[in-house]
């Protein structure tokens, strides 16, 4: 009975464990996808400025709520705009940001195909 | 005929990328937010400045009333810089002042208080900054206008006397 109670324990512990990693790991994938808006060229994941580390925190909360991680994307371009997410969001302004490279490569595809057909 | 094409294809993507680029170089790359939204108030629970009892938002701002709310901190040189318009606009009886100390020190802050005047009706301490994130701000100091539990202006960095006279027209 000792015995399966302690197993009990442990396991329970372990769980635990598991869940916090999980957290702290969607929260550093979160706060990498994001842009530090007063730091130039980093994410709020690399920096320490009070506004990254206050919005870690509420990443941090947000997470503990409950919430998932398209919800507090959510909740973010909402406060600050589209900027803050460091993928740009499909529409309008972005078609050809996102197009051209598809573009690209099936232009490149067509001439490899090409090139290949003629000298057969 | 064909590579004549082919050559005027490249021509025009090299043109068009071209354009791209050089109209992107006058894109300003640092985040400017909107200063005109008509955002509702986050809804918050802070603890007061002076006593440590828990304040909700809904209590604060009430429906006729204009108020002004300031992000500020000891330790933030632009806040001095702004601190004398505060006091001029705390003269004005419409407007409410509620100030947001951010990630501050209790005695640095009440001796900033101390020194320079207090402005505010209401203070409130947002200690780990989650508060003010909430708001959408990103530095201090920054301030929002309030009516109608709407943010009807936003003032980012230091208020100055052009904006106090703004201000003062608004709740005129």
């Amino acid at each position: 009975m000792k015995f399966i109670n302690i197993f009990l324990i442990v396991a329970i512990i372990l769980n635990f464990n598991f869940l916090k990693a999980d957290e702290i790991k969607t929260e550093n994938k979160i706060a990498k996808n994001l842009r530090c808006l007063i730091c130039q060229g980093q994410s709020v994941y690399d920096s320490d400025s009070e506004f990254a580390i206050s919005l870690k925190l509420v990443i941090k909360n947000k997470i503990q709520e409950g919430l998932s991680e398209d919800q507090i994307y959510n909740f973010l371009k909402m406060k600050y705009g589209e900027w803050i997410l460091y993928d740009p969001i499909f529409n309008r302004n972005t078609y050809f940001l996102w197009l051209l490279p598809i573009l690209i490569f099936l232009a490149g595809g067509a001439i490899i195909i090409k090139r290949f057909y003629n000298k057969k | 005929m064909k590579s004549k094409f082919i050559s005027l294809i490249l021509i025009l993507i090299f043109l068009i990328t071209f354009v791209i680029f050089f109209k992107g170089l006058k894109n300003s790359n640092i985040y400017t937010p909107d200063t005109n939204l008509k955002k509702e108030v986050p809804s918050f629970k802070l603890k007061s400045f002076e006593d440590n009892s828990i304040v909700i938002s809904e209590k604060i701002f009430k429906d006729n009333d204009y108020y002004f709310m300031n992000i500020w901190a000891s330790w933030c040189i632009p806040c001095k810089e702004e601190h004398k318009f505060l006091m001029e606009l705390k003269k004005d009886d419409k407007i409410e002042l509620i100030g947001f100390n951010y990630k501050d020190k209790f005695t640095n802050a009440s001796n900033f208080l101390k020194d320079l005047g207090n402005p505010y009706d209401i203070i409130l301490s947002d200690k780990d900054g989650t508060a003010s994130i909430e708001w959408g701000a990103y530095g201090v100091p920054e301030s929002f206008l309030v009516y109608q539990n709407k943010i009807i202006k936003r003032f980012i960095g230091p208020i100055n006397n052009e904006d106090l006279l703004e201000i003062q027209k608004i709740i005129r």
